[in-house]
């Protein structure tokens, strides 16, 4: 498979008042034509920030891509201007948000929504941006599209605005759809129906997907490869397979290991991850990971790992990579 | 009512197996209607939002009973009104005995001390301006339950120590926190009333899976130390399951299926039960490749006006035609496994 977007030691950092807060921190990661590739991490480590900057959607001030490279196909993103930029949003890369409440503009119609990047983009008339919109609606499951052209969001669900969001977003047939928590919002019913949605309309029409979320539950349904970030970077990475079977990043590991699972018997205690995530203004050298990690060694706290390769297509950035186990202590 | 008040006002509660305890709370025949209402200077009813409508259960000395279902089925009104924040449109609460809502309310004044509630959202439950150290203990100070402003204040880092933060927090606001932390803020609070019984309302939802984890064990180590009767309102199946007794699974404010934990994972019978657990991905790449998925098609109606018979007979996949006319009786298939559906 061809690649498609090639991201290469991105920086992205937010000025405020308590100091430089390095929210994006050296991610590098490829998506291939076609597949599936999951941002997993918990709150503020950077996952939406990375993905916002692929699109040059961080707000400058306070935030600025100040390093790397977003190639798409062939094109650094970085270094087009405002004008070209505008042209690959929503038309060669679109976007699919978490808030499906607050991410359509509750004044304008469902139509005028689907109908303005079609015409924006394709220069489509009124009839054939309307003909196309119905079509739209009718393929992300909408019943009576003609009849919801004209209504507005606040007619719809949160599980129908997420299908519009979904709509919009393969309107231009584009290349790249990023997916920032597409179903957090939602009910674990509709979950299943707007995931669903979106892995069989990806594969028909061999959209790749940047899925960035918090459930694991869900990269395992959905993603071909997993990328795990922690405070800025990404520490591991690999197919979802080798990540889930075989993780090889101490935090990985714990991550699986403190959620309780509908499939295994239950246990008599979970195992949660110690401690609270790093201040990302105040990250001192070694790996941010370590006040949490079992499997800390002296050479952890001064100096920062590297994302290498443990076994083909499965990448980690950890000291100790070849020495965990799932008991959670080091073999000596 | 409706035929629904009818059908489900005949059934009886399911009964505590011999060998268990006596009952903490019993909810009978629950029913909280909201009335919609037009017009601003003469405001006229012209709905009303079923969001309870007639449900029956009970909670025993020391049990954790789950209680699960999607946005709107009615669980935090469920706790709401075993809070007495809502007074229930018909229906009763009966505490150790009593019915609370025949309570005045300084009758209810030590009730709101044995019952404490938990919420969900560990940033808009504690007031932004207070200090942690007065968040804690003005509860104690309210209910004089220790009159001594010291010994309160002693108290606080004893409590604060108990749910595993360090003293430095008594002197931070609640903005200086991380959500785990005021989560746990939230959780000292409840427990300065020496509770007897507490509402979890979505506890642990808002917070990251590696802080879950620590919260979730935080409130089992809890309740083996008090003694703490749980009602845990969530919608993540795997969490209740990791941490409740009994189960009870609602759909538009009604009560379709309770069972002991295990019974209810390990045998569901409840055609919407089966299909919320199918809906939850399995954090396993290779289970999830094999598991057979059957996506529960529609979504959930309004409860204004909730389909007649069957509520959940138009998105069930083995309805037949009577589900959309008579109401299913709450019926106990198995010792202590209730189900409301007749085609099971």
């Amino acid at each position: 498979m061809a690649t498609l977007l090639e991201i290469e030691g991105l920086q992205t950092q937010f000025f405020t008042s308590a100091g430089v807060v390095k929210a994006v921190d050296g991610v590098s990661y490829t998506v291939n034509e076609g597949e599936t590739v999951a941002v997993v991490g918990e709150s503020g480590c950077g996952k939406s920030v990375s993905a916002l900057s692929i699109l040059r959607l961080v707000a400058d001030p306070p935030g600025k891509v100040v390093g790397g490279k977003i190639k798409f196909q062939g094109r650094d993103l970085l270094q087009l201007s405002d004008q070209e930029m505008r042209d690959v949003r929503g038309n060669d890369i679109a976007m699919v948000f978490q808030e499906p409440m607050t991410s359509l503009n509750p004044v304008l119609s469902i139509g005028l929504q689907i109908t303005e990047t079609l015409q924006h983009h394709l220069g489509m008339s009124d009839e054939e941006a309307n003909a196309r919109a119905v079509e739209l609606l009718g393929m992300v499951g909408i019943s009576e599209p003609q009849r919801r052209l004209n209504q507005f969001p606040h007619h719809l669900s949160g599980g129908m605005r997420q299908r519009v969001m979904i709509a919009i977003a393969l309107a231009c047939e584009p290349k790249l759809i990023i997916a920032d928590e597409p179903t957090t919002a939602l009910d674990v019913t509709i979950q299943a129906q707007i995931l669903e949605l979106m892995k069989n309309l990806t594969r028909q029409f061999g959209v790749a997907l940047i899925v960035i979320t918090h459930n694991l539950g869900v990269v395992a349904r959905y993603a071909d490869r997993v990328n795990v970030m922690y405070a800025g970077k990404v520490i591991e990475m690999g197919s979802a397979k080798d990540v889930y079977h075989n993780p090889k990043h101490p935090y990985t590991l714990a991550l699986l290991r403190s959620v309780p699972r509908l499939d295994l018997p239950r246990q008599a205690k979970l195992d949660p991850v110690e401690g609270q995530p790093p201040d990302l203004a105040r990250l001192g050298p070694g790996c941010p990971f370590r006040p949490r990690c079992r499997f800390a060694v002296e050479r952890c706290a001064h100096e920062n790992p590297m994302l290498e390769q443990v076994e083909s297509g499965h990448f980690s950035a950890c000291w100790e990579k070849n020495n965990l186990t799932s008991a959670g202590k080091a073999v000596s | 009512m409706n035929k629904a008040s009818a059908a489900m006002a005949t059934e009886s509660a399911p009964a505590p197996r011999p060998g268990l305890q006596e009952n903490l709370i019993e909810v009978k025949n629950l029913r909280m209607h909201f009335p919609v209402t037009e017009g601003v200077l003469i405001p006229k009813v012209v709905a009303r939002v079923k969001a309870v409508d007639g449900i029956t259960f009970n909670i025993k000395k020391g049990e954790t009973l789950g209680l699960v279902g999607e946005s709107g089925c009615g669980k935090t009104t469920t706790g709401r009104c075993i809070l007495q924040l809502e007074k229930p449109t018909s229906g009763e609460i009966i505490y150790n005995g009593v019915n609370l809502n025949n309570l005045s309310g300084k009758e209810l004044v030590p009730y709101r001390q044995k019952i404490q509630v938990i919420f969900q959202d560990p940033y808009s439950s504690l007031n932004p301006r207070m200090k942690i150290r007065k968040i804690i203990s003005e509860p104690m100070r309210v209910h004089n339950i220790i009159a001594d402003s010291k010994a309160r204040d002693k108290r606080v880092l004893e409590l604060l120590n108990v749910v595993g933060l360090s003293a430095r927090f008594a002197d931070r606001y609640p903005h200086e926190m991380s959500g785990g932390q005021r989560q746990r803020v939230g959780i000292a609070r409840a427990l300065a009333m020496n509770p007897e019984f507490i509402v979890c309302d979505e506890a642990v939802s808002a917070l990251d899976v590696s802080i879950q984890a620590q919260v979730i064990n935080l409130l089992e180590d809890l309740r083996d130390e008090f003694g703490l009767t749980y009602l845990f309102i969530a919608h993540d199946l795997s969490v209740v399951r990791h941490l409740c007794h009994r189960v009870a699974v609602m759909y538009l404010g009604n009560m379709v299926e309770l069972a002991e934990c295990d019974e209810l994972f390990d045998n569901p019978m409840h055609p919407y039960t089966k299909a919320l657990l199918n809906a939850v991905p399995i954090p396993d790449p290779t289970i999830e490749a094999r598991r057979e998925h059957k996506i529960i098609k529609g979504e959930i109606p309004s409860p204004i006006n909730p389909p007649p018979g069957c509520v959940f007979h138009p998105r069930c996949e083995i309805a037949v035609d009577g589900c959309s006319k008579a109401i299913p009786e709450f019926r106990e298939l198995r010792p202590g496994h209730w189900v409301a559906c007749t085609e099971v």
